[in-house]
């Protein structure tokens, strides 16, 4: 059997059967994903016209701060509603193996046997990077299944992390109560991308000083005059008289909520506080700003992934780097001569069929 | 290197699973740290699940291994019904099912006869263990 004949005999099955509610084909479709197996593009792309349905949660904070906990408790009160239910829980994997132990299973023992919770770990699988692409196209798969709330857990660290809770309407970042430390460093980078905050373990010594400092800082961003939300935020600086999360017209101001997520308390209204600021996306248009921003910044890391492939294929077929570093190195030529030379035939034939 | 990106890059999805009343979970940490060294991807149950939550965790994750680690002599009522299940949801054709733990040698075909591939008992290396499921675990199309 040749290799474009298995692909087509085997994946329009693929989806029917995710589209028809088999959990296995969902299953594979995500391993599919993951693995970037052959014709898992175009399986993504059948999948697209099936999404849009889904309220996408992103839940990051560091680790320890009880997110798992937070997420088993989260799709069992969904599932309370009546709402189905995705996880995708991404681990950090180890470096130098590949390997990696991926626990946050463990703690979904609320929603034991209950298929209409779909749970999923992914690792980070280290150097691969295209974490957010793959989340993201995880995502849709389950947004086609048909789930009605999709949580993407992961540990707030780094870059790849921010992107990733960016497939996410609502962000909420989890905080332990500390002695204020932790705090001052979710200053850098987890706190802009924060739609709400939640201090996870409030029954704890010096939750009540995480809150403050929280409020405070979220205060500080919102009155910055610098300061620019992208995503995730008000568009503009608050009114000093119009302050409030619910009470303002246009503007959210990130609430600081206190939870226990062991127990469960607390989590009823963190779940309204999502919900409303769904709502509040929905009544501003910001939803669909939202939509447009990450199609678009999906075309470009998409077009970037590609034109980078072609380009080392132009690479290869020329012999591999290695001989002109060598070039490089006896000075016989120089990187920019060797970029503009590998490109210009690529140019050339952009330029040709433009003008067609 | 970057230029390979779009390359497949299969990794070993394995669930370590402890199901049934049986607390004794220190097997099972060892072969999930082995086989993470593998560079295999573990998801690790957690102690006392029931059949069906296995189940739903095997086929949700799409594992390529499914290791159940039973030390308390209910393998014969167990593991069948994990494998039932698997077989409902069309898991059971491509997962790789191995038993570790202690299973008396009457009982060992029972279960190899039930769909299970393999048995590692006290003695069984790691390396043992880890080869056989490089060796054996199901191609996929």
């Amino acid at each position: 059997m040749s290799d474009g004949n298995e692909q087509s005999a085997a994946d329009p099955d693929l989806i029917d059967e995710l589209l028809a509610g088999k959990h296995r084909a969902l299953a594979r479709v995500i391993t599919k994903i993951e693995n970037r197996s052959p014709g898992y593009r175009e399986l993504v792309s059948r999948l697209h016209e099936h999404t849009g349905n889904a309220q996408v949660i992103g839940i990051t904070g560091s680790p320890g701060a009880g997110k798992s906990t937070l997420v088993d408790k989260m799709a069992n009160a969904y599932r309370e509603q009546g709402l189905t239910v995705g996880v995708i829980a991404i681990d950090p994997s180890s470096p130098f193996t590949g390997g990696a132990v991926l626990g946050d299973r463990i703690r979904m023992a609320s929603n034991v046997g209950d298929m209409d919770v779909f749970f999923r770990s992914m690792s980070a699988r280290g150097s691969l990077g295209g974490l957010s692409t793959a989340t993201t196209d995880a995502v849709k798969a389950l947004d086609a299944f048909g789930k009605d709330r999709i949580i993407v857990e992961t540990v707030g660290a780094g870059q790849n992390e921010v992107d990733i809770v960016r497939t996410a309407d609502t962000v909420a970042v989890l905080v332990p109560p500390s002695s204020g430390d932790d705090v001052q460093m979710l200053k850098a980078g987890i706190l802009e991308i924060g739609d709400l905050f939640l201090v996870n373990k409030a029954d704890l010594d010096g939750a009540n000083r995480t809150v403050m400092e929280l409020q405070e800082m979220v205060r500080m961003r919102e009155d910055s005059p610098r300061f620019d939300p992208g995503h995730h935020g008000a568009s503009a600086a608050p009114d000093a008289a119009n302050n409030g999360a619910d009470g303002g017209e246009d503007d959210w101001e990130p609430p600081v909520l206190e939870a226990v997520a062991k127990t469960g308390e607390g989590v009823e209204g963190f779940l309204d506080t999502l919900d409303s600021h769904h709502e509040w996306l929905e009544r501003t248009g910001k939803l669909d700003q939202l939509a447009r921003e990450r199609y678009a910044e999906e075309i470009r890391a998409l077009l970037r992934e590609d034109v980078n492939r072609l380009v080392g294929e132009e690479l290869r077929n020329r012999g591999g780097i290695e001989s002109y570093v060598d070039s490089v190195l006896a000075r016989e030529t120089d990187p920019y001569a060797v970029a503009d030379e590998l490109l210009a035939p690529l140019a050339e034939c952009v330029e040709e069929r433009r003008e067609e | 290197m970057s230029a390979d990106g779009e390359q497949e890059q299969r990794t070993i999805r394995c669930l370590v699973a402890k199901v049934g009343l049986d607390g004794h979970d220190r097997g099972a940490h060892v072969i999930a740290r082995a086989f993470r060294d593998a560079g295999f991807e573990v998801i690790y149950s957690g102690l006392h699940k029931s059949p069906d939550e296995i189940v739903q965790a095997a086929v949700q994750e799409d594992v390529d291994v499914l290791g159940i680690s039973i030390l308390s002599g209910a393998h014969n009522t167990l593991v069948p019904k994990i494998l039932d299940g698997l077989r409902e949801y069309d898991a059971y054709e491509d997962t790789l099912v191995i038993v570790g733990g202690i299973v008396p040698e009457d009982d060992r075909a029972t279960l190899k006869e039930a769909g299970v591939a393999e048995i590692f008992g006290p003695g069984a290396t790691m390396d043992e263990t880890i080869e056989f499921v490089r060796a054996n675990v199901r191609e996929r199309e």
